[in-house]
This record gives C-alpha cells, sequence and structure tokens, in this order.
C-alpha cells in the first residue's frame, strides 16, 4: 500500500509533469482560459492516461518477447491515439457542450507528450502493472490538479490590474513559471519515510 | 543472421497489423455503439448555405449558422450573402420572408487624380493604421485612403484597387458579407439594395468651399440634387446629400444634373412618366 502511495504523491507533487518534467505544455496554457473546460481537459487526460498506461505495460510484454523494443514509441502512440480516438466518441455523446469548449485540445491529447511520457516512464522506471496504472492516474491527477488551480488564477487575472504589454498570453507564461517554482519545494521530501507506517 | 533480422522484420509487422485490426475493430464497435443522432435539417440546412465560411452572419461558419438556423436561434435569411433563403425556409417548415440580396458599394470617388495627398505615408499597408496616423494621409479626412483593407479582407475576391486607388467592387462577385463594411475604418463602403443603381459618391461633411478645395468630385451640398429629385428620395445631411435607396426609383435625373459628377449610377434608357 505504501508504494502506490509514494507513487501517487510522486508523480503528483514531485516529479509534476508540467512543472517539473515540463511535459504537456500546449494544454496546460491551451486549456487554463476556464475552470470549466480545465475540468473536462483533466478528466479525459486522467482516463487516457490511466487506460494507455495498463494497455501500454502489456503492449510492452508483447514487444519484449519478441525483441522488438524498438517499435516501443511507434506503438504507444498508436495505443494512445485510439485511446483518444474513443474519449472523443464518449465525450461527443454525453457531453456535447464540453467537446466542443475542448475543440481542438480533445485530440491533441494523442500528441500530449505527458501521455506518452508516462508510458515510457513506466517501462523505464521498472514498474510492474498495477504500478503503472497508479503512476499513470498520478501523473494525470497531478496535471489535472495544476491545470484546474492555474485556470482559476487565470480566470482571475483577467480583472487584475495588469500592464497592456503584460496582459494575457504573457502574464499566464510568468505564472507558470512562479508555480513551477513553488513546486520546486517539494523536491527531496523524503515520501518513504512519510508512506512507512 | 539473416534468418533472425528476417524473423524480426516479420514480427515488426505482424505485431504492428494485429495491434492496428484490434483497435481498429474496438473503434468501429465503439463508433456504432455511441453515435450521435444529430438533426439531419442540419446537414440539410448547411448544404443550402454558401459554404465560404466567411463569419458575415457571425456565426462561426456555415455549420455553426446552419445548427443556429434549425435551433431557432437565427432567422432562415440571417445568412448575409445567400440570394434565396427560401428552400432554407422549406427545409425549417416557415413562411420565406427574406431580406432583399444587398451589394457593397463604396462611397468615395477621390482617387489619386482628384485629390492630393497631406503628406507622404510610409508604414502598414492597412487603412486602420493609416487612419489613425493624424487622420491618414488623404486631403479629405472622410475618403478612400486607398490601401486595400477591404480588398484583402473580401473572401470572395470581389474587391479590387484601381489605379486610381480606390476599391472597385466586382458586383456580381459580391455576395454583401458585410466584412469590407466592417473593415474600412472611414465607414465608407455601405451595404446598398441590388437593384438601386444610383449613389452618391461622397461621404464628405465638410462645407462646400472647402470640399472644392481638397477633392474634384466631393458633394459640395449644392442641393440641386434635392431640388431635382421627382420622388423626394434625397435629402441633405449635414452637408452631404444622402439618397435613400428604398424611394430611389433609378430614374437618374440627379446623376445628369450634379454638378461636381459626385452622384454616380447607370440611368435608365426609357424614364418612365413619375
Amino acid at each position: 500500500m505504501a508504494e502506490y502511495l509514494v507513487i501517487i504523491f510522486g508523480s503528483i507533487f514531485i516529479n509534476n509533469f508540467v512543472v517539473s518534467r515540463f511535459l504537456g505544455i500546449c494544454p496546460f496554457l491551451g486549456v487554463s482560459r476556464q475552470v470549466e473546460t480545465a475540468t473536462g481537459m483533466a478528466m479525459a487526460v486522467t482516463f487516457v492516461m490511466g487506460l494507455a498506461s495498463g494497455i501500454t505495460y502489456m503492449v510492452q510484454k508483447i514487444l519484449d518477447a519478441l525483441h522488438i523494443e524498438f517499435l516501443q514509441t511507434i506503438t504507444f502512440i498508436l495505443v494512445i491515439a485510439v485511446l483518444v480516438q474513443f474519449v472523443e466518441m464518449v465525450l461527443k455523446k454525453s457531453s456535447p457542450v464540453l467537446y466542443r469548449a475542448l475543440g481542438i485540445y480533445l485530440p491533441l491529447i494523442t500528441t500530449n507528450c505527458a501521455v506518452l511520457g508516462v508510458t515510457i516512464l513506466n517501462i523505464d522506471s521498472g514498474y510492474n502493472f498495477l504500478q503503472s496504472v497508479v503512476n499513470g492516474i498520478g501523473g494525470a491527477l497531478g496535471f489535472g490538479m495544476l491545470l484546474i488551480l492555474f485556470a482559476g488564477i487565470r480566470e482571475n487575472l483577467n480583472f487584475a490590474p495588469i500592464p497592456r504589454s503584460l496582459q494575457g498570453f504573457p502574464i499566464a507564461l510568468v505564472t507558470a513559471g512562479l508555480i513551477s517554482i513553488a513546486f520546486l519545494g517539494f523536491t527531496g521530501f523524503n515520501l518513504n519515510a512519510l508512506f512507512s507506517f | 543472421m539473416g534468418a533472425e533480422s528476417m524473423q524480426i522484420v516479420l514480427n515488426s509487422v505482424l505485431v504492428l497489423a494485429l495491434l492496428g485490426v484490434l483497435f481498429g475493430i474496438g473503434l468501429a464497435v465503439a463508433s456504432r455503439k455511441l453515435k450521435v443522432e444529430s438533426d439531419p435539417r442540419i446537414d440539410e440546412v448547411e448544404a443550402l448555405l454558401p459554404g465560404a465560411n466567411c463569419g458575415g452572419c457571425g456565426y462561426p461558419g456555415c455549420r455553426g449558422l446552419a445548427e443556429a438556423i434549425v435551433a431557432g436561434a437565427a432567422p432562415v435569411d440571417a445568412c448575409p450573402v445567400n440570394k434565396d433563403c427560401a428552400p432554407i425556409a422549406q427545409v425549417m417548415g416557415v413562411e420565406a420572408n427574406c431580406r432583399l440580396p444587398q451589394v457593397a458599394r463604396v462611397r468615395c470617388a477621390g482617387g489619386k487624380n482628384e485629390t492630393e495627398q497631406r503628406f507622404i505615408y510610409i508604414g502598414v499597408e492597412d487603412c486602420a493604421a493609416a487612419h489613425s496616423l493624424a487622420g491618414g494621409p488623404k486631403s479629405c479626412i472622410y475618403g478612400c485612403l486607398g490601401l486595400g483593407s477591404c480588398a484583402k479582407v473580401c473572401p470572395f475576391d470581389a474587391i479590387v484597387m484601381s489605379d486610381n486607388g480606390l476599391p472597385v467592387i466586382n458586383e456580381e462577385k459580391c455576395t454583401g458579407c458585410g466584412l469590407c463594411v466592417k473593415a474600412c475604418p472611414r465607414n465608407i463602403i455601405t451595404l446598398w439594395p441590388v437593384g438601386k443603381k444610383v449613389t452618391v459618391l461622397c461621404m464628405s461633411h465638410d462645407k462646400g468651399p472647402q470640399v472644392r478645395k481638397i477633392c474634384k468630385v466631393g458633394c459640395i451640398a449644392c442641393g440641386i440634387c434635392v431640388k431635382q429629385c421627382p420622388v423626394k428620395a434625397i435629402a441633405m445631411d449635414d452637408n452631404l446629400a444622402v439618397i435613400d435607396p428604398q424611394l430611389c426609383t433609378n430614374c437618374g435625373l440627379c446623376v445628369e444634373k450634379c454638378p461636381m459628377k459626385t452622384i454616380k449610377g447607370e440611368i435608365k434608357q426609357e424614364r418612365e412618366a413619375i
């Protein structure tokens, strides 16, 4: 149990995909204008990342058995693309409003490097199946948490007296940088000690 | 070695093909199960719209307008480009109450030959930029700046800039979408009903002597056209003759009498007795 907690907390706070691994910056900046769409995006990414972690773990086993590990990237992208297509269909059916709000960023989850990143990192870290899925979901939760946090800040930035030259995107980038520095504070946290009950 | 590497190639192809087929079947099943029923009228209305996605209606593209029309949020004649809204009204099952088709008219005739430059403008080739710089280089502060912002914005290639530095609108191509009207910083371009040929080609509210000084073809507010017009379609508004297109009968009397040749338009060959 403790090791899963370590993985989850590690992937949310210490190795957060956006602010310490700098993966998935595109949707982080693109879909963080409103909290509502950010929440939808976070859920879609969580679903894709969790499922992709599990499926790619099994695919990797096949690749290992046949000694064709060099196909890792291409097969993983295939898996992710299929999952994103699936999520798109589900969203179109269940929540057309969210589907329209996410717009181009929904199919772009395919090229969200955080998703490919988590699947490859799972393999590199030697995680087993359950650990991979937990790491995937944890990474997505970290991504989603930051996305929603950032969207909340950006919504309030609209009302802040910001110099004209910094309005909009520039101040968003400055804010993202400050958040990244804040998350630097989690580095060096001894999670194993924290969760050894 | 040869056989081994062949095996790897074969394995790679097999694994990828198998995964592809597997995922393909999965997605096919999912798309069947998760099919979204959309109103077939949206497709029908979209097919009847021009499909240029110019955005003149204010909706995101023709599809957006089709959805709005079907949802009842937009009237059947909301597309400014569409000449005939009757088929759309038929799809929607409502009475066709279409707007008159309109074309854009440039209401300035003072090109390079007729006016002078107050200063030499060297800057962005954009009318709004030139306009914001001390009112623009043209001697007339109401006149066309001639940098072609309207021509650039036209999605139908209906506007070309003449050698005289004025936009010329091809009324065959013009759809009346109104994008050039919005693009012109001096509001010189207006939408005008298609059949009405006579227009006052001036927007200057300057007094007569001042207009004479800076433009050879500007309206000097002499009022001759107002007196001549048999149907009282012309009125004088702040030193400028303005034609009411609803009243105008294209008789062309004003075109003949205008001393500055500001009023232009095709004149009917046989003038009807009014």
